[in-house]
């Protein structure tokens, strides 16, 4: 099925399901989205409206373009020069592409956590420190707090307090991981954008990450790629559906789990494709 | 008997052992001959006394044995012509090492192998046998004085020598191995603090030990931030691309080129060059006669820092290129700018990697002569080119070097033969040299890693 044929037959039901997204503002709003690898296209006009304090899942089969369009979202593809962009996104109504728009400020805004634990080669505490620090936060006092306010945010402050100055790279995968997201959340953004955070974990570190995942949307929006279906239905309140570069399907997660409108969708979530 | 049956596997497995094993063999047998040759010049070998059956009397050191001769050290230049002499074992009528033989290092004339018979003290004394023996004893702990040694040879020519010429003078054949150790000790530690003296084949080699570190220090000085900063360039800033491939392996072969076209290079940019131009400008009064337009120090420390530069250029962009993508990616999403991922966390995950870069370029200047040759080692520089004299550290100023000493001892002396334990001994004190130069290094290393760490801690 093509993306126009799709359009044509399904252009009724998708815009109710649009205009579900009109009663919350919106975190992002993507407008015409296209992105290519070196002419290879990756994303193709893609248009999305990310609601603000909730958990928006992207999901789809690999390589549909779900971790290429969140790192859209911070500019993390402004150091790759072979990719090319069209279309808008914009932050809280700002143009993310905007020239005046300073970059390291809107990757301090829009937090990233990334699929395999990246923690730095220091401490526990630098390694949360490290985003404040840049900030210019030089007093001990301040720095302290914030990093044990950012730990215990991630869940994590139980289990390293008593050794903050151990290296970040003898915690286990699943504290790692907490680790990066505690780093992320001290230097107080507004977005934390989740590319498969659980997908090198096991279920036990996994189930704390999700806890830690719907803990969070009362300060921040997320946005979650995943692989993982029923994690996508544990924890996200909108779910995306992308295939090939395309966006398919887009639904409180609800209603694309239960009702799918396409078979496609459907198809994909009941696991007979993808 | 079963006869193990070779697979293909044990074959290999055997053969790269085996090669390795023989690598090894040959490095402990390089620095084994090297060592022991080098360090047994400093022993005081016994004198034996020969008697021919001619009724010719000979003294010496023996020095090996050919197809029934024997080769003796018979010093004393200046009255034999020669200090080699070959004897037929057949024509040996006695053999003795009778204990007042005396051996004595002169400034000029080499070595001196004979007898005392009188000593002249400045008041114009002249005193004999025993008590000559006394006077000059105390006269070598600094307790008298003496102005003249009356010597005889075994042949008995006499000779006088001024107490002045005298670097040092032992007995021995009386020595017991407690006083030849400490001999032993004395020599080695003369052979290092000492000037050179009789066309560098007496007295020490401390200018050249000076040089060779001084030399190799300032090198680095400039290597590092070059190499680092160029690395540094290539490797984050430019874009990726067929220019920076081609830069790359322009200076992966500049690395292979040899090193005197470094030292022709040194001579024609940095001597003729630059030096010509720095005396035109600042040192007209001096002309002709050159200050900078000549080799010296800087101008060999500028060459070979440009000959390590790929060493240094290449090991720290692969440890740059080691830094894992995803924690650039996460100081990056974390707000920082590529400076700031590249001062926080690339630069010091790649230190090691840069300081093992600087180490191996320690490692291949410290050895290297051919370039100094061109651009400013010299024969015979006593003086050390840094001093209380403003500006202190002179680098116009020639210098001696370890690598050179040893071709010229070899190659250049007047006895290539009886210097030939100081090649080795000066040989085994460039591997020395080396070595603490790469010992130095890696324990800055590892401070620099721990301190690196305690930082994280802070």
């Amino acid at each position: 099925m093509s993306a126009a044929s799709f359009s044509a037959a399904e252009s009724k039901r998708f815009s109710s399901a649009v205009a579900d997204f009109s009663a919350v503002s919106s975190c992002f709003d993507i407008e015409d989205l296209s992105l290519a690898y070196d002419d290879k296209p990756a994303l193709c006009d893609l248009t999305l409206r990310v609601p603000r304090h909730c958990v928006t899942a992207f999901i789809g089969p690999s390589g549909c373009g779900k971790s290429t369009l969140l790192r859209s979202l911070n500019r993390l593809h402004d150091l790759n020069d072979q990719v090319s962009r069209n279309g808008r996104i914009q932050l809280e109504g700002q143009d993310i592409h905007a020239r005046d728009m300073d970059v390291a400020e809107l990757r301090r805004r829009v937090g990233m956590v990334f699929q395999t634990p990246n923690p730095f080669p220091m401490s526990i505490y630098e390694n949360v420190a490290y985003g404040v620090r840049l900030q210019g936060v030089k007093r001990k006092r301040e720095l302290d707090e914030i990093v044990e306010w950012a730990l215990q945010s991630a869940a994590l402050w139980e289990e390293v307090k008593a050794d903050l100055h151990a290296s970040a790279w003898t915690l286990s995968g699943g504290q790692q991981q907490r680790l990066v997201i505690a780093r992320t959340l001290a230097v107080r953004p507004d977005v934390l954008l989740l590319d498969e955070p659980a997908s090198a974990l096991d279920p036990i570190s996994t189930l704390k990450i999700e806890e830690l995942i719907r803990s969070l949307k009362s300060q921040l929006t997320l946005i979650l790629v995943t692989h993982n279906m029923q994690q996508a239905a544990r924890v996200s309140d909108y779910t995306a559906f992308l295939h090939a570069g395309e966006l398919i399907e887009y639904a409180p997660t609800d209603t694309l789990f239960t009702n799918p409108r396409l078979r496609r969708t459907e198809d994909y979530i009941t696991g007979r494709v993808g | 008997m079963r006869i193990p049956r070779l697979s293909g596997d044990g074959v290999w497995r055997w053969l790269s052992g085996a090669c390795v094993a023989l690598s090894l063999l040959a490095v402990v047998a390089l620095l084994a001959l090297v060592v022991t040759r080098g360090l047994a010049h400093f022993w005081p070998a016994d004198i034996e006394q020969l008697t021919l059956d001619d009724g010719q009397r000979i003294a010496g050191i023996p020095r090996g044995s050919q197809a029934g001769e024997r080769r003796y050290f018979t010093a004393n230049r200046d009255l034999d012509g020669q200090v080699w002499r070959w004897v037929e074992q057949q024509a040996i009528e006695s053999r003795g090492t009778p204990p007042d033989l005396l051996y004595v290092e002169r400034r000029d004339w080499g070595p001196f192998i004979g007898r005392l018979t009188a000593v002249e003290t400045p008041a114009g004394e002249r005193l004999q046998g025993a008590e000559a023996e006394r006077r000059l004893r105390r006269a070598l702990r600094g307790d008298a004085d003496v102005t003249t040694l009356h010597l005889r040879n075994v042949e008995g020519r006499s000779l006088k020598v001024a107490f002045a010429q005298v670097a040092s003078l032992s007995w021995p054949n009386r020595m017991d191995i407690g006083d030849k150790l400490a001999a032993w000790g004395h020599g080695v530690w003369r052979f290092l603090s000492e000037t050179p003296s009789d066309g560098n084949t007496g007295g020490g080699v401390w200018p050249a030990i000076f040089g060779t570190l001084l030399m190799v220090m300032l090198m680095s000085l400039v290597v590092t931030p070059f190499g680092v900063l160029a690395a540094l360039y290539l490797n984050e800033v430019a874009r990726q691309g067929p220019l920076t491939r081609l830069v790359r392996i322009a200076v992966r072969n500049l690395a292979g080129v040899p090193s005197i076209v470094y030292g022709v290079f040194g001579l024609g940019v940095f001597v003729y060059g630059l030096g010509g131009h720095l005396d035109s400008w600042f040192f007209a009064d001096r002309l002709p006669s050159p200050t900078f337009g000549t080799g010296g120090l800087l101008w060999a420390s500028l060459t070979l820092a440009l000959l390590t530069l790929p060493v240094v250029i290449v090991a720290t962009e692969e440890g740059l290129a080691r830094v894992p993508v995803a924690l650039r990616e996460g100081s990056l999403a974390l707000g920082a700018t590529r400076f700031e991922t590249l001062r926080r966390v690339v630069v010091p995950m790649a230190l090691p990697s840069m300081l093992t870069g600087v180490i191996l370029a320690v490692a291949r200047a410290a050895g290297e002569v051919a370039p100094l040759m061109l651009v400013g080692v010299a024969k015979l520089a006593p003086a050390i080119p840094l001093d209380d004299e403003f500006p202190f550290l002179h680098l116009e100023s020639k210098f001696m070097h370890l690598g050179y000493l040893v071709f010229d001892l070899g190659f250049a002396s007047r006895d290539a033969e009886a210097a030939m334990p100081l090649v080795f001994a000066t040989a085994t004190l460039l591997v020395i040299v080396i070595l603490v130069l790469n010992v130095t290094a890696i324990i800055l290393r590892h401070h620099l890693r721990a301190r690196h760490r305690a930082l994280e801690h802070s």
